[in-house]
C-alpha cells in the first residue's frame, strides 16, 4: 500500500495537533519535534529511494477513482523537495531550541512550526489544484502566526501587509481556479493537463496560465510582485526568516514549474517568453537590492529575489538542461537559504546590530563561524566543486541550447554580484579592526552554530556529489519534459 | 441604576437548551440532510455565546469547565486518527467504513466512520469560535 507517500504531511500534522496538549511544557514540545523531524527525514529518504526504484506513486486518498478523488502524487521532483523541506526543517528546528525563546515557545510557537511543514510538504506532493491553494494555505495560515508571534511593532507592522497581500493573492488564485474549472471541469491536475493539451491550450487557456503566473509570482516574488517581501521577511525573528526565506517562495516557484510544465507548455511562445522576462527583471532587481544594503539580512534577502529570478529563468527554458538546471538550483538554493540565514542571525546575536557599518574582525574570536560563513557564501556565488555550480551551469547550458543570450549574459553577471554582495558580509564583518560590542563580547555559540554547520555540510556534499545526485534529478525532470508520463501515472486505471 | 436581566436570564435558560439539542439534530443528520459538523459546531458555540451575553465569561466558565484549546486539539486528533486509520486496515487513507447495526432500542442503524470525521470537525469548530470570543472579551 502506498500510504507512504502521504507520511511527509500526516507525521507533522499530528505532531502539531499533540504538541497543542503539552503548550507550556517547553521540554517535553522540544523532544517531540524533534524526534517527529528526524522521523520525517528518515521518511523522506525512503520516499525518495522507493520512487528511484518504482515510478511515480499515486495515492487515490479515500479509495476514489483518479479524476473524481484528491490524489497525492510523489513524483521524484516532489520526493526531493519534501526531503529538501525535511532537512531544512530539521536544522531550523535545532537552531530554535536556542534562539527562539521563552516566551514564544510557550504560545504554541512548536505546533505551527509543524503546521507549516504540513502546508509545505502538503503543496509538493498534492496532484490536485484546488488541494494545492487548501496546502497554501495551511502554510501562509502558519506563517502569518510565525510572523506575528512575539508581538513588536515591527512585526505587527510588516505582518498587516504580508497579510494582505496573501489574501489578494488567494483571492485571486481562487478565482482563477474558478475560471479554469468552468472551462476544463476537472480539478485534478493530470486531468487539466490531459483535457488542455486535447483542445490545445485556446486563448482564454493563456490568459489563465498568465493568471496562474500572477498568482504564483505573488507567492513566489517575482519581479513587479515581489514587493512585499523584503519588509516582511526583515520583521520575523531569525529562525521564522531561515524557515520562510528555504521554504515559502519555493513553493510558488514549484507551482509555477508545475503549472507551467504539466498543464500550460502548448503555448509556449506567449507564456514562457513572458515568464522569461519577468525572471530576468527579478534577477536584476535582486541584484540591485542586494548590493544596495549595508544591512546583513537585508543582503541574503534580495538574495532569495535573485534566486527565484535564476530559478524561473530556468524554468522558463523548457529544455531538458534548463529544467534540471532549475531542480539543482532550487534544491540548493533552500539549504544554502536557510543556512546563511542561521549563520547572520548568530552574526547579529554576537554583535547586537544587523548593520554592516558596525561590525568587524569577528574572525579572531569566532573562527569557525568565519569560515562557515565563508563556505556558505561561496557556495551560494556557485563556485566550482560546490553546490550552486551544477545547477547553474546546467541553466546557462540550457540558454544557450535555446539561444537566450541576454538571459544568460544576466545570469552569468549576477553570480559576480552575488559573490560581492555577500563577500562583502565576510569583508566587513569578520576582517578588519575588531569592535566592541554593547553586549559581551564573547559569546558562546557553538549550539546555535551546529544547525548552521550541518547544513553548509550537506550544502557541500550536494555539491561534491553532484554525479550521485544527477540520476534523480533526470528522474525528476522526466515527468516535467513529457507530461504524459505524469498523467498516466496519475490516471492509470481508467482505460 | 443596577441593571436587572431576569427576563434574559430566564429565557437563555430555556432557549440555549433548545438551541444545543437543535445543534445535534443538525450534526447527527448531515449525511441525509442539509446540516453537518460545521453549522451544528457553529450553532452550539451561538448557545454558548448567548450564556456569555446573558451571564457573564466568570459565570460560564464555571458552568462549562472547559478549555477550547484543548477542544480544538481534541477535535483535530479524532480527524486525523479517523483519516490515518484506515491505514491500519490496509486501506488508502481517509477510505471510510459503514456497516449496518441492531440496537435493542434504536433498531436498524447504519454507522459510519465519516461521523467520527465530523465529530472532529464539530468540536474544533466550537473550540475556535470559542477561543476566538473568550480571548478578544477578556483583553482589556
Amino acid at each position: 500500500m502506498n500510504n507512504i507517500v502521504f507520511l511527509p504531511v500526516l507525521l507533522p500534522l499530528i505532531t502539531g495537533v499533540v504538541l497543542i496538549f503539552f503548550a507550556k511544557k517547553t521540554g517535553i514540545q522540544k523532544g517531540i519535534s524533534l524526534l517527529s523531524s528526524l522521523c520525517g527525514v528518515a521518511a523522506a529518504l525512503f520516499l525518495v529511494q522507493y520512487i528511484s526504484k518504482t515510478g511515480i506513486q499515486a495515492l487515490q486518498v479515500g479509495s476514489w477513482k483518479a479524476p473524481f478523488g484528491i490524489v497525492i502524487v510523489a513524483d521524484m521532483l516532489a520526493a526531493l523537495l519534501v526531503l529538501t523541506t525535511s532537512l531544512v526543517g530539521t536544522a531550523v528546528l535545532l537552531y530554535s531550541f536556542r534562539g527562539i525563546g521563552q516566551e514564544r515557545e510557550k504560545f504554541y510557537f512548536y505546533s505551527i512550526f509543524q503546521f507549516l511543514l504540513v502546508g509545505v510538504n502538503g503543496a509538493f506532493l498534492t496532484g490536485d489544484i484546488f488541494n494545492l491553494f487548501v496546502f497554501f494555505e495551511v502554510m501562509l495560515m502558519a506563517s502569518y502566526v510565525l510572523l506575528v508571534l512575539g508581538g513588536t511593532k515591527a512585526q505587527l507592522q510588516e505582518s498587516l501587509k504580508y497579510i494582505l497581500v496573501n489574501v489578494i493573492s488567494s483571492a485571486l488564485f481562487v478565482i482563477t481556479v474558478a475560471y479554469l474549472y468552468s472551462i476544463v471541469g476537472t480539478l485534478n491536475m493530470a486531468d487539466i493537463g490531459r483535457r488542455i493539451s486535447e483542445a490545445g491550450q485556446p486563448g482564454i487557456l493563456t490568459v489563465i496560465a498568465v493568471l496562474f503566473l500572477v498568482v504564483f509570482g505573488l507567492k513566489g516574488a517575482i519581479f513587479p510582485l515581489f514587493y512585499w517581501l523584503p519588509g516582511s521577511y526583515y520583521a520575523a525573528p531569525i529562525p521564522v526568516l531561515a524557515l520562510f526565506g528555504a521554504l515559502l517562495t519555493k513553493v510558488g516557484i514549484y507551482s509555477i514549474l508545475r503549472t507551467y510544465t504539466l498543464m500550460f507548455p502548448h503555448k509556449q511562445g506567449y507564456t514562457h517568453e513572458l515568464l522569461a522576462i519577468l525572471a530576468i527583471l527579478t534577477i536584476i532587481v535582486g541584484v540591485i537590492g542586494a548590493i544596495a544594503y549595508w544591512d546583513i539580512k537585508k543582503i541574503i534577502i534580495y538574495n532569495i529575489v535573485i534566486a527565484v529570478g535564476v530559478i524561473a529563468f530556468g524554468i522558463s527554458l523548457m529544455n531538458q538542461d534548463g529544467l534540471s538546471g532549475s531542480l539543482f538550483y532550487l534544491i540548493h538554493d533552500m539549504i544554502i537559504k536557510a543556512a546563511l540565514f542561521l549563520l547572520v542571525g548568530i552574526m547579529m546575536k554576537i554583535t547586537g546590530t544587523s548593520s554592516l557599518r558596525e561590525m568587524g574582525g569577528l574572525i579572531r574570536i569566532y573562527p569557525v563561524l568565519g569560515w562557515t560563513f565563508f563556505l556558505a557564501a561561496i557556495s551560494l556565488a556557485g563556485i566550482p566543486p560546490f553546490s550552486g555550480f551544477a545547477g547553474k551551469l546546467l541553466i546557462l547550458q540550457g540558454a544557450a541550447e535555446k539561444g537566450a543570450f541576454i538571459g544568460m549574459a544576466v545570469v552569468l553577471v549576477s553570480s559576480l554580484l552575488v559573490l560581492y554582495s555577500i563577500i562583502r558580509i565576510f569583508i566587513y564583518g569578520f576582517w578588519g579592526k575588531e569592535k566592541t560590542y554593547s553586549p559581551p563580547s564573547h559569546i558562546h555559540v557553538t549550539k546555535l552554530l551546529t544547525p548552521a554547520i550541518l547544513l553548509v555540510a550537506v550544502s557541500i556534499l550536494y555539491g561534491i556529489g553532484t554525479e550521485f545526485v544527477y540520476p534523480f534529478i533526470i528522474q525528476g525532470t522526466e515527468p516535467l519534459l513529457d507530461p504524459q508520463i505524469y498523467i498516466d501515472a496519475v490516471l492509470k486505471e481508467e482505460g | 441604576m443596577k441593571t436587572n436581566d431576569l427576563i434574559l436570564q430566564t429565557v437563555t435558560k430555556v432557549a440555549a437548551f433548545v438551541i444545543i439539542l437543535f445543534s445535534i439534530s443538525i450534526f447527527l443528520g448531515g449525511h441525509y440532510s442539509p446540516g453537518g459538523g460545521f453549522v451544528g459546531g457553529l450553532m452550539t458555540s451561538c448557545a454558548v455565546v448567548l450564556l456569555l451575553l446573558a451571564y457573564d465569561l466568570k459565570t460560564v466558565a464555571g458552568l462549562l469547565p472547559i478549555d477550547y484549546k484543548i477542544m480544538i486539539a481534541c477535535g483535530l486528533l479524532i480527524s486525523v486518527s479517523t483519516v490515518a486509520g484506515s491505514w491500519l486496515f490496509d486501506a488508502p487513507l481517509m477510505t471510510h467504513a459503514f456497516s449496518d447495526f441492531n440496537f435493542p432500542v434504536l433498531g436498524k442503524t447504519t454507522l459510519h466512520t465519516a461521523v467520527l470525521f465530523d465529530l472532529g470537525v464539530y468540536l474544533v469548530v466550537i473550540g475556535v469560535t470559542m477561543t476566538i470570543i473568550q480571548t478578544i472579551g477578556e483583553s482589556e
